[in-house]
């Protein structure tokens, strides 16, 4: 069993790819909502032009998506060179940036599934809280929000799950360096690549499927839990 | 309370113009579907925001599109009773009770919220969910809800259209409660004619979008004005007092203008006001005084006229200051030979009259 055994450069693998997956996941959440809730709900000029330009990593390939990424957060990008300046942020080679490509391919799974949720929500319930005396963003908060919770948490798995999997855009944008941008997928292409490396890629694999299978059981187990007892507080 | 509305809005081809006001007590609005009755209700709410149009309550402007004042509904402190009792499905039965309690200031306290679940009956369902409850108790839950934000105006629209008789009248005693307790106005509308005698203490006709009749309910909803609305509900609204209880009979003595009519008694104390719905096609008319009839209420009285349309005719009988109206086969009226200012008798049998 002794090829089971994971090596010290493969445990840090995993967790950074644990700790890259949570990060994107969590911090494009709030606007994941936002997103969701402007095209659900909202009326406004340009809204097929935001959907379109949300969707769009779902349907480039990610070699592009990264090298826009690139060009824009690197060091010289525009918003990077800005970024770095006043605030001393930098993407470019970090696991940050691993993070924010990461989060930028999940983007369009989290956005649609809760949009769905929202737009399936009987927008008469709204307004008779409205009637009740709660303003719009308390409305959004106690009603809105609450009940699009299965379609929110659905949404963050799926985000979870493509960080996981997530591999062009991150090694095109912060490259493949061992213990800051090396993640499960790029560890597994870089095994791949060198002789005798094929025990680890596939302890590696046997761990990814693992998480992505745990991921999916949660997912199942929380939506559960919410359509049992959750809906009543 | 003074609530004074006037609204001109289009949409879909239909054009609603209408105005009225309202003080105290409960302002029905009535007419068949589609007169706009829920619109105009919509626009007070402030959930709709007419093209033209005015709305005051209590010298506070809430909507005038002349000077582009426009109040949004959360700000309006109106609670609102729809036709669907739209209980939040996340919350239970309590929390959707004190869902408004939050922005209604410091007014209720605990003690409202158990003289309302008293008031209401719904005492045994505050810790279910909204979905395990029937529809009649759901909407007895959305009433609670909407008197717990602390309304200053409790508009609702049909609460009890989406549900069958028997739900309808196991609510209709907690509204008239509602009304005779709770001391909150209330706009109601209603194409029920039923609903609204036993409701209403004005009247607002609408038909078409616009306003046709206004005033006393046992006024608007009798004889040709309510008979717009078809002849299954049209009939004579009576206001009466009841005079007594008859505990052996069950029934109720009610007496009208000079006359007094035998109606079923449950629910009624002495001295209560009430008004007496008779449906025109449940009046028998008799030229001379009937013996042997099963019928308790026998009311003598002078035709007053005779209305030929088609195969029927609607006699306007006057029993002593009280106008009741029969409608019968233009055969039976000929067979009897009626005529203008004969004496007949009006024969309404008790049953009909069940509220």
């Amino acid at each position: 069993m002794d090829w089971l055994t994971l090596s010290d450069e493969e445990w840090v693998a995993i967790r950074l790819s644990l700790k890259v997956a949570t990060v994107a996941m969590l911090c494009s959440l709030p606007l994941g909502i936002l997103v969701a809730h402007a095209l659900a709900r909202g009326r406004f000029w340009g809204k097929s032009i935001l959907n379109g330009i949300v969707h769009l990593p779902l349907i480039l390939p990610p070699v592009v998506t990264g090298f826009l990424l690139l060009v824009t957060f690197g060091r010289r990008g525009v918003v990077g060179a800005f970024l770095y300046d006043w605030f001393g942020i930098s993407f470019s080679f970090r696991w940050t940036g691993a993070a924010l490509a990461c989060a930028i391919m999940g983007f369009p799974l989290m956005v649609r599934s809760i949009r769905l949720s929202i737009e399936a929500i009987d927008q008469k319930l709204e307004e008779a809280a409205g009637t009740l005396g709660a303003g719009p963003a308390w409305v959004f908060l106690s009603v809105t929000l609450p009940l699009a919770l299965p379609g929110i948490i659905a949404g963050m798995i799926l985000s979870f799950a493509k960080a996981m999997g997530e591999f062009g855009a991150t090694i095109t944008f912060v490259s493949n360096i061992p213990g800051e941008t090396q993640t499960l997928a790029s560890a597994i292409y870089t095994l791949t690549q060198v002789p005798g490396g094929d025990a680890g890629a596939m302890r590696l694999t046997l761990v990814s499927v693992a998480i992505s299978f745990a991921a999916l059981l949660a997912s199942e187990a929380i939506g559960r839990v919410l359509s049992r007892n959750g809906r009543v507080s | 309370m003074t609530l004074i509305v006037e609204a001109g809005h289009g949409f879909g081809g239909f054009r609603l113009r209408a105005g009225f006001s309202a003080e105290g007590g409960v302002t029905a609005l009535f007419g068949r579907s589609g007169s706009g009755k829920t619109s105009l209700l919509r626009i007070i709410a402030g959930l709709v925001r007419p093209d033209e149009g005015k709305v005051v309550f209590n010298d506070q402007v809430l909507l005038d599109t002349s000077a582009t004042i426009f109040l949004k509904p959360h700000r309006r402190r109106f609670g609102y009773v729809f036709q669907e009792a739209r209980l939040f499905p996340h919350l239970s039965v309590r929390s959707n009770l004190l869902y408004g309690r939050r922005f209604a200031g410091n007014t209720p306290t605990g003690d409202d919220l158990a003289r309302v679940v008293e008031l209401l009956g719904i005492s045994q369902l505050l810790d279910r969910a909204p979905d395990a409850l029937s529809g009649g108790e759901q909407q007895r839950v959305a009433i609670g809800r909407a008197l717990l934000s602390a309304p200053r105006l409790l508009l609702m629209d049909e609460p009890l259209a989406a549900l069958d008789e028997e739900r309808k009248a196991e609510i209709l005693p907690y509204l008239e409660r509602l009304r005779d307790e709770a001391g909150v106005p209330i706009i109601y509308v209603s194409h029920s004619i039923t609903e609204v005698a036993r409701l209403a203490d004005q009247v607002v006709l609408l038909e078409a979008g616009k306003v046709v009749a206004t005033g006393d309910p046992s006024h608007v909803l009798s004889g040709c004005v309510a008979s717009a609305l078809g002849r299954r509900e049209a009939g004579s609204v009576l206001s009466g007092v009841v005079e007594g209880l008859d505990l052996e009979s069950g029934l109720a003595r009610v007496k009208i203008k000079q006359r007094s009519l035998l109606v079923p008694g449950h629910g009624l104390s002495a001295g209560k006001a009430v008004r007496v719905h008779v449906l025109e096609r449940d009046v028998i008319i008799a030229v001379s005084e009937p013996q042997g009839l099963s019928a308790l209420n026998i009311l003598p009285g002078r035709i007053t006229s005779l209305e030929r349309d088609d195969d029927t005719v609607l006699i306007t009988a006057n029993c002593g200051g009280d106008e009741i109206f029969a409608r019968v086969t233009s055969f039976s009226a000929e067979r009897l030979g009626l005529s203008l200012g004969q004496e007949v008798y009006a024969v309404i049998k008790s049953v009909a009259l069940e509220r």
